[in-house]
């Protein structure tokens, strides 16, 4: 064979069919990453850290990384993404902060970042930080950030407040309820770090799987417009691990996935999932549909 | 999948949607809420029926009332100033001593010794060192002494609460509520405040936010106003309320600062920026106790070294560049005295002096170094010049009775030092908010607009300031 024709069955190769195996192989996704402007080298897994403003966040954050971002009592404190790691049981963790919204509904510029960096960034685990004296009004984003994603783990924070508020909780009747591992902490004591940590490397290497609740109430006819048009999602794209949340999301009308849907590029992003599931885990497979 | 695939998808999104009608959004919203709503019920127990004393709730009720949440806040604003310049005064003394002084004295000694010649030691020594010394001695004391207070406040979960005072004002200026927050940020930094702006969702709104963040006085601009008014405010009554008066003149500053970020927003609302105003929750966050060493601690990293160093950064540069400018000539003068000169009409005629505007533009890329600029060129282009080298420590007996003392050479009144605080508050942002605002907005236009606005306000301001003053002082 000539070199000339090396050349060109090398960069046929490039074009078929097989060679979009490369968008499914493991190192897929860090093209996304790298486009949220996340750099992967040196790291074996990302971890988002979600949460409502002015539940400690930034006070995990620099718990779990020795940094000293700054912080306060103010809410809208962290606009803009800030990352950092950390190593537990050998394995490199990045943490990317991100800011403090109330959900990931509306379009502000905060919570299209926190939510393109979820559902497009595909952190392998999500820790959703807390206010644990308000978990009520706290679980709204918690609820909508399970509907993204099935990695997560909740940082049940401020305990300190809790005691001092003589309140109880039930952290493992709140883990049963909403899937996902849920660790009481207090950050700013250093209350529950190694716990939390130890939760983070849990659902990262797939020892731990999450069966994340997803939202049931509201009425029927609402449901049933999602659950329809959910299965819709699911035939599209097989293997989606969040077809509900698209669905929610379409019939919003939210035009940032119309256009996903449109260009192809949700369609990688479960090619990627499903090829590329961490330490082996059934990722993809866990489809929960609401009872 | 093929296109025609999640074409379909979307047909059938489209036609649901119909169906689902408009209460989607109502809907979705209730569904988390009532799923939110059972899993906290059953994950948490309330102490039983609670009949005692909710002071969190009764703070909240004072510092947000509709009578006591202003005067709170105005009574909080003057005890941090206070604190502030009452603390600061000795400290700047020493500071003074030590490095005005003695450190340029013994400098001065030093390069003799060595036979360094003239003009790197006046490059060096009465340039840039004699610049970044006066930065450090007038700016250092005010600065760890407010900035922590500033902190506390802010953990303990204080501007939240201004941020719900002045909502109200806000939207009846045709602002979004959320301004209250970016403009408390501004009072930080005003780059800072413009990228915090973020929060606000619409673009109007947003615009508006940026162009005025540049009224909350920054890190860099509050020692100029701490300075001036205790030199030349503070000094007009007994001693005994001078830091008490100092203190009023600030806070007046910084409240002028908030009255022209509500006029501006009024008027870019009603003008070139006009729309509807757009509703939020703002959550008042629970009152935490503050650690307070820790809070010290950052706050002195974080801020106190972070303005410090960003003003020696540009204190030693500029130093050199005025020692040159004033040692360099052209003709008889120096270029700086040209310079000055030609300021000088436009200067005095706003009630300010050549020297002010000059170092007003020596100072774009950093507020902090105005009132080291201002005294370098002073003493370098006025009388207080001869016998400055040899006579070391003889000039400055370091308190801030001399500082004035410079200044009054210089030709200053208290009408020059009225219209230089509201300059302060009102002239063009630092060069680092310029590239924000233009990163965050992407348009030159509205750069220039949030740049040039309060440059004119500005000039007009102390143009009437001065004018009214003549009119009735004679």
């Amino acid at each position: 064979m000539s070199e000339k024709k090396i050349d060109e069955s090398l960069k046929a190769a490039a074009h078929s069919p097989s060679a979009s195996a490369c968008a499914a192989c493991p190192a897929h996704n860090l093209g996304n990453l790298r486009r949220l402007g996340v750099d992967m080298e040196n790291w074996d897994y990302v971890v988002a850290l979600a949460g409502n403003p002015n539940t400690g966040k930034s006070t995990v954050f620099n718990a779990l990384t020795g940094l000293r971002q700054h912080t306060g009592n103010w809410p809208g404190k962290t606009v803009t993404r800030a990352e950092g790691g950390f190593e537990v049981g050998g394995a490199r963790y990045k943490l990317v902060d991100l800011p403090g919204t109330y959900s990931l509904l509306s379009t502000s510029y905060d919570e299209e970042i926190a939510r393109d960096f979820i559902l497009f960034g595909q952190p392998d685990v999500t820790v959703i930080v807390v206010d644990a004296t308000r978990l009520e009004r706290n679980l709204n984003l918690v609820l909508q950030v399970l509907e993204i994603t099935n990695r997560a783990v909740v940082c049940l924070n401020l305990m300190d407040e809790v005691r001092r508020l003589k309140l109880e909780i039930d952290e493992r009747r709140l883990a049963r309820d909403l899937g996902v591992p849920v660790v009481p902490t207090s950050a700013r004591y250093k209350e529950g770090l190694p716990q939390l940590l130890q939760a983070i490397s849990e659902v990262a290497s797939g020892e731990v799987v999450c069966k994340p609740h997803r939202i049931q109430g509201g009425v029927s006819e609402f449901q049933q417009a999602i659950d329809r048009l959910a299965s819709e999602v699911e035939q599209n794209f097989p293997g989606i691990p969040n077809p509900r949340w698209i669905a929610l999301r379409l019939l919003d009308g939210d035009e940032r996935i119309v256009k996903a849907v449109e260009n192809g590029e949700l369609e990688a992003l479960v090619a990627s999932q499903q090829e590329a599931p961490p330490a082996g885990s059934s990722h993809g497979l866990r489809l929960e549909v609401a009872q | 999948m093929k296109p025609s695939g999640s074409a379909k998808l979307l047909k059938q999104a489209e036609s649901l949607r119909w169906k689902v009608g408009a209460n989607f959004q109502d809907n979705l919203m209730e569904a988390i809420y009532t799923d939110a709503a059972q899993i906290a019920d059953r994950a948490v127990t309330s102490p039983e029926k609670q009949a005692r004393f909710d002071w969190e709730r009764t703070v909240d009720d004072l510092v947000t009332s509709r009578i006591w949440g202003f005067p709170l806040m105005l009574l909080m604003l003057i005890g941090v100033f206070w604190l502030t310049i009452a603390g600061a005064n000795v400290p700047s003394g020493m500071l003074a001593t030590l490095l005005v002084d003695n450190g340029h004295a013994w400098l001065k000694g030093l390069s003799q010794a060595i036979g360094l010649p003239w003009f790197l030691d006046g490059l060096l020594i009465d340039g840039m060192y004699l610049g970044t010394a006066w930065v450090i001695a007038v700016m250092l004391p005010p600065m760890a002494i407010f900035f922590p207070l500033f902190t506390l406040l802010e953990d303990l979960g204080y501007l939240p609460r201004v941020a719900f005072n002045l909502d109200n004002f806000y939207r009846k200026a045709g602002a979004h509520g959320k301004q209250a927050l970016s403009t408390a940020m501004g009072f930080g930094c005003n780059a800072a405040g413009v990228i915090s702006t973020r929060i606000i969702d619409s673009p109007r709104e947003r615009l508006i936010a940026i162009i005025t963040n540049n009224f909350s006085l920054c890190n860099g601009r509050w020692p100029t106003q701490i300075l001036i008014a205790t030199l030349f405010i503070g000094a007009l009554v007994p001693p005994l309320y001078a830091g008490l008066v100092s203190a009023l003149a600030v806070v007046a500053i910084a409240l002028l600062g908030i009255f022209l970020s509500f006029a501006v927003s009024w008027g870019l609302s009603r003008t070139v920026l006009k729309g509807e105003v757009s509703t939020f929750n703002l959550e008042l966050p629970p009152y935490r106790p503050p650690r307070i060493l820790q809070t010290i601690y950052t706050s002195l990293i974080d801020r106190t070294l972070f303005v410090l160093w960003r003003a020696i950064v540009f204190a030693l540069p500029a130093g050199a560049a005025i020692w040159l400018s004033s040692n360099i000539d052209i003709g008889s003068q120096s270029i700086a005295q040209h310079i000055i000169e030609g300021l000088s009409p436009m200067g005095l005629l706003l009630g300010l002096n050549g020297v002010i505007l000059l170092a007003y533009i020596v100072a774009i890329p950093a507020n902090e170094i105005v009132i080291p600029t201002l005294l370098m060129l002073t003493v370098l282009t006025t009388g207080g010049l001869s016998g400055y080298g040899e006579g070391a420590g003889v000039m400055f007996e370091g308190n801030v009775a001399d500082t004035r003392a410079i200044l009054e050479a210089g030709g200053w009144t208290l009408l020059t030092a009225i219209n230089l605080m509201l300059f302060s508050l009102i002239h063009n942002p630092c060069s680092t908010t310029i590239y924000t605002i233009y990163k965050e907005t992407g348009s030159a236009k509205w750069t220039a607009v949030a740049s040039l606005l309060p440059v004119v306000m500005g000039l007009a301001v102390t143009f009437l300031v001065a004018q009214l003053w003549r009119l009735f002082t004679g």
